[in-house]
Parts: structure tokens; sequence; C-alpha cells
């Protein structure tokens, strides 16, 4: 097993928009991201899980000439609105990097 | 078109963001064919475009804005910022454009200056409802008359047309209003000959200056552009592109990493190839562009949804913590009631409490539950409709958590740190995002108007 946050070389979330989230896991080595896309793990019902939304809310895209996974999902505010706690989405990563991907790293 | 390709030099994310004047001056001794700067973005929220102020400061916008017009001038290219002054609205565009006149004077410059208006005509904006011309984004409630009227301002937000024709009536600088992220790269790059594809890819990556680079910050990012392909090289040497660092940024802000729609047409990404020419040079390809059948332009609007106070403070008590959201719903029941005192009803206001140090990032979100640390901030948001009963009600939130009582006190002086004085702030107007539709014009020009003018 391997977590997320020490397989990947990137994960982040931003704004795509002021009233949807999107979040990227991104891997320097192709290898790694086939092996961890053939898991299955990552997959837009484990986002509507993390991010306590509809699965058909979620717009998730595999791309592999980027060697990268893409969530988009609604905020929970609009940006900027009352309450809202991440007015540029930076911040809502998190969840994603103690993932557990069944795939021993080299 | 030559096989040198055109070459853009953008100079950083964010015009005021900052870049450094080395990453200028290599950037400018490549002979780049123009020079530009991305103004802004609805990022920063709704609050900007509301209140027709920049999220950047008037200092460090002058400074990156006397430096560019320096270059073109010297090297004769034209200048281009897109969205100016941050959201691109009429008051964004003057104060950029003010800006501009100053440094000229001061510096003694002269060019032909062009600005492109990017406020909506209301009432061409209503006709075009009427019409069915008008679709909501992001599950938005249909466009109506009413929601038009309420608006303090809608922007539209032009693709490169009116950029290029800017530049062919004759103009070098050019300040856009709202403008869809790539345009202004797009423009001259298409006026160059060079076919959409590479020109929008281009446009992606310089819009936001170095970001496709690492180490990632603000500075320089030049960008040549083929007629099947396009070339990114960061001008700081400190700084490299890799197909990471590219592929990265080709997911910035975007629902999908391989469709992106923008007016007039569709980028589809989805067989790009990213590949290393040098250990900092990266080769973009495979990209292809298909056109709409109808062109349509983004709006942006936001209205007015009350007056906020706020105010911040923590606790470092572990009996409070132990039992805070007991606390707080308690604090708010108290509040209610002392703001009945003063006459103003549970029904006029709104109170938003982020627990940092629990989950004041992610609220409901948060997926670690029963945290118990060592100490925990508070930033109390208040939302009424005027200010004086926001501020009012906060005052009264702020001293309750201050002195109210809880179970086995010992603190009984005061149960939270206040770090200001004065502790509460008015945030004055709160926007919210209201219009977030498409409208399809009669052509990419009829939006925006173009206004030329002789500088210096």
């Amino acid at each position: 097993m391997a977590r997320l946050r020490d397989i990947a070389q990137i994960c982040k979330s931003k704004n795509a928009g002021p009233f949807m989230l999107t979040i990227d896991v991104l891997f320097e080595d192709a290898a790694v991201y086939r092996q961890v896309k053939a898991t299955g793990v990552l997959n837009a019902a484990l986002f509507a899980r993390l991010y306590n939304v509809a699965e058909a809310d979620v717009l998730f895209t595999p791309y592999d000439t980027a060697s990268a996974f893409k969530a988009t999902l609604p905020r929970l505010v609009p940006a900027g609105d009352f309450g809202d706690t991440d007015v540029y989405g930076a911040q809502q990563h998190a969840p994603l990097l103690e993932v557990e991907i069944p795939i021993n790293p080299a | 078109m030559s096989t040198t390709g055109y070459t853009m030099l953008s100079t950083s994310g964010i015009l005021g963001y900052g870049f450094a004047e080395e990453s200028l001056r290599i950037g400018m001794s490549r002979n780049p064919q123009v020079i530009g700067c991305d103004g802004g973005s609805t990022d920063p929220g709704p609050h900007y475009l509301g209140s027709g102020t920049n999220f950047c400061s008037r200092l460090s916008v002058k400074r990156d804005l006397r430096l560019m017009l320096q270059a073109a001038v010297a090297a004769r290219i034209p200048c281009i910022i897109g969205t100016s002054g941050g959201a691109g609205g009429e008051p964004h565009l003057q104060d950029t454009a003010a800006l501009v006149r100053e440094i000229a004077r001061e510096e003694g410059l002269s060019f032909p200056m062009a600005l492109i208006h990017a406020e909506a005509d209301r009432a061409v904006l209503k006709r075009r409802v009427g019409q069915g011309r008008v679709k909501a984004l992001a599950k938005l409630p249909a466009l109506d008359e009413a929601t038009v009227d309420r608006a303090t301002r809608i922007v539209g937000m032009m693709g490169p047309e009116p950029i290029a024709r800017a530049l062919d009536q004759g103009a070098q600088v050019v300040l856009a209003g709202r403008s869809s992220d790539p345009a202004q790269w797009v423009a001259p790059a298409m006026r160059a000959g060079l076919p959409p594809a590479p020109c929008w890819y281009a446009g992606k990556m310089l819009e936001c200056g170095a970001e496709p680079t690492t180490p990632k910050e603000p500075d320089c990012l030049l960008v040549t552009v083929h007629p099947d392909h396009l070339v990114c090289e960061p001008p700081n040497p400190i700084r490299r592109c890799t197909p990471l660092s590219v592929a990265n940024f080709a997911l910035h802000e975007n629902a999908s990493p391989i469709h992106h729609t923008e007016p007039g047409g569709l980028l589809d990404t989805s067989a790009v190839r990213f590949e290393a020419v040098t250990d900092r040079i990266v080769r973009v390809s495979g990209m292809t562009w298909h056109p709409a059948d109808t062109y349509t332009v983004k709006l942006e609007g936001v209205e007015l949804a009350g007056y906020r106070a706020i105010t911040l403070c923590g606790t470092r008590d572990p009996g409070l913590i132990a039992q805070i959201d007991e606390y707080l719903a308690t604090h708010r029941a108290k509040v209610e009631a002392k703001a009945a005192d003063f006459g103003v009803p549970a029904s006029a206001w709104k109170m938003a409490i982020r627990t940092i140090g629990r989950d004041g990032v992610m609220g409901a979100r948060e997926i670690v539950q029963g945290a118990q640390p060592h100490e925990l901030g508070f930033v109390v948001e208040v939302l009424a409709e005027t200010q004086e009963v926001a501020n009012a009600v906060l005052a009264m939130a702020r001293t309750s958590l201050l002195h109210a009582d809880f179970k086995g006190r010992l603190c009984k002086e005061g149960n939270m740190a206040f770090p200001f004085s004065p502790s509460d702030i008015a945030l004055g107007p709160l926007y919210r995002f209201s219009v977030f539709h498409t409208v399809a014009p009669d052509d990419p020009y009829e939006m925006f108007p173009i206004e030329h003018e002789r500088v210096g």
C-alpha cells in the first residue's frame, strides 16, 4: 500500500470559476500513474465520498498525456459568499493525501 | 510563417504581482513580438467586480506597468493588458488607463493606446434574455430581467477579436476590460498568421506568467508559437519548464483537462504531447481547435448581498476547547437574545464562526473529527442589511465570546485573546456572484467598444 502523498508529485485544489472546485493529482513517472490508474481507486465515487457530494456532480477525468487525474465538483459555498472558508479554493486537497493506493512503489 | 515562430513575453501571473527586472531584460533580449500581462481574475472573489477596485495595489501595478511600457516603447512592440484593473469593469479600466498616462508623463513616453470596454449594456442584455440567447453556467438559474437590474456590475468576457481589431487600428498599448485569459495572446499570434490551436494553447501558457515553471512563482515566461506546436521557456535562469511543470499548468482552473471552452470554439488538449527540448525548455504539440457553431461570450456579474463585520480571536484554555461546540451553540443563543434587546431580531442577521485549528479551512468538508489542539482561533462573521446592524451584532458577539461563562471555567477574566484594538472590522458591502452565464451576441465585437487615444 502507498499513500497518495508519498507517490504523487503534485496534489492541489483551486477554483474552476466561482462555483466549482477542481482537484488535480499528477505523477512525474508515467509508469506510476498507470499503476495507480489500474487500481481504479481514484474515481468519481471516491471524490463524492471525500467531498460529500453526489457522484453525478463529480466530473472525473484521467488525463494520460499529463499523467494526471482531475476531479471537478461543486464548491461548498460560492467563492467569497457568506461563510466561505477558502475564496481561492487552494486548500481543499488534504483529504486526498491520505488515500491508500494498493501498489508497491519502487 | 517563418521557422523562427512568433515569440510572446508574459511578465507575470497578474499585473502587480511583480517579476524580476532581470527576467524582463533577458526576455526582451530574445526579441519578442509582443509583451503583456493578465490584469485580473475572478479568483479573488466577487468583491472587486462589485466595488470597482483592484485586488493589487496601485504601487505594485504601477511598478510592473512602468517597466513593461518602457520595454515595449524601446522595442516598438505592442503591450497588451488583459482584464485591466483586476475585474475588467469600467472603473478598473479607467484606473489602469490613468496609471498608464501618469507613467507616460513621468517617463516622457508616447504611444497610441486603445481602451476596450467590457461592461455589458443592460438593455441589450435583457433583449438577449428575451431572445433566448443567454444560457446559465454552473447550474445557476436562467437569467431574468430582475437579476440583470439587481446586479451591481456585469462584464462580458471578450475573445481575441476586439483586441486584434484594436491592434489593426494602430494601437500599440491595448488595455482590455474583462477578457478571456488567453485572448490577449491569441489576438497578436493569429494576426501574425498562426492557426488557432497553438495560439490558444500558447495563451493558456502565458496567462499566468511563469506559473508553468519550477520553482513556480510570479515571474516572466517566453512562448514561441509555430504552426503546429509551441515552445515554453522562462527567461529567468533560476527557473525551468519541465514536462511536469507545463502539464501541471495545463490543468489550471479548468473543469476539464481536455476540453477548454472559449469564445468561438473549443480547445481540445486530449492528445497533447509535452517534450523536453532541454532541461528548461518544453515543446507542446498535438492540440486541436474546433470552432463553435455559435459565438458565445461569458458574463460575470455580482449583486449586493448585505454588509459585513468580522472579528478575530483565539483561546488557549483546554477546558473551553474541550466543550467548544456546546459553547458556540449557547453563544449564538445569547447573541440572539441580546440583539433582540436592542431591537434587532434574529431574522435580520446571519453569523458564521470559523474555528481555526478544527475545521476553519474545510468547514463541513473536514474529514478529521474530534481534534483537540492546544489552541483554537475564531473568525466571527456577521452579515446584515446595513453596516450599522452588522457592527452592532458583531460587537455583541465579540463581547459574549469574551465573557460568557462555561462549565468548569477557570479563566474568569475572559475566554478569548483578541490580537487587535480595534477588535471589530467593518468589511463593508458583501457582493455575491449572481450572473455567470453565456450570451450569444451578433458578433464578437458588439459588446466591446474600442476607444483610441494618443498618450504623451
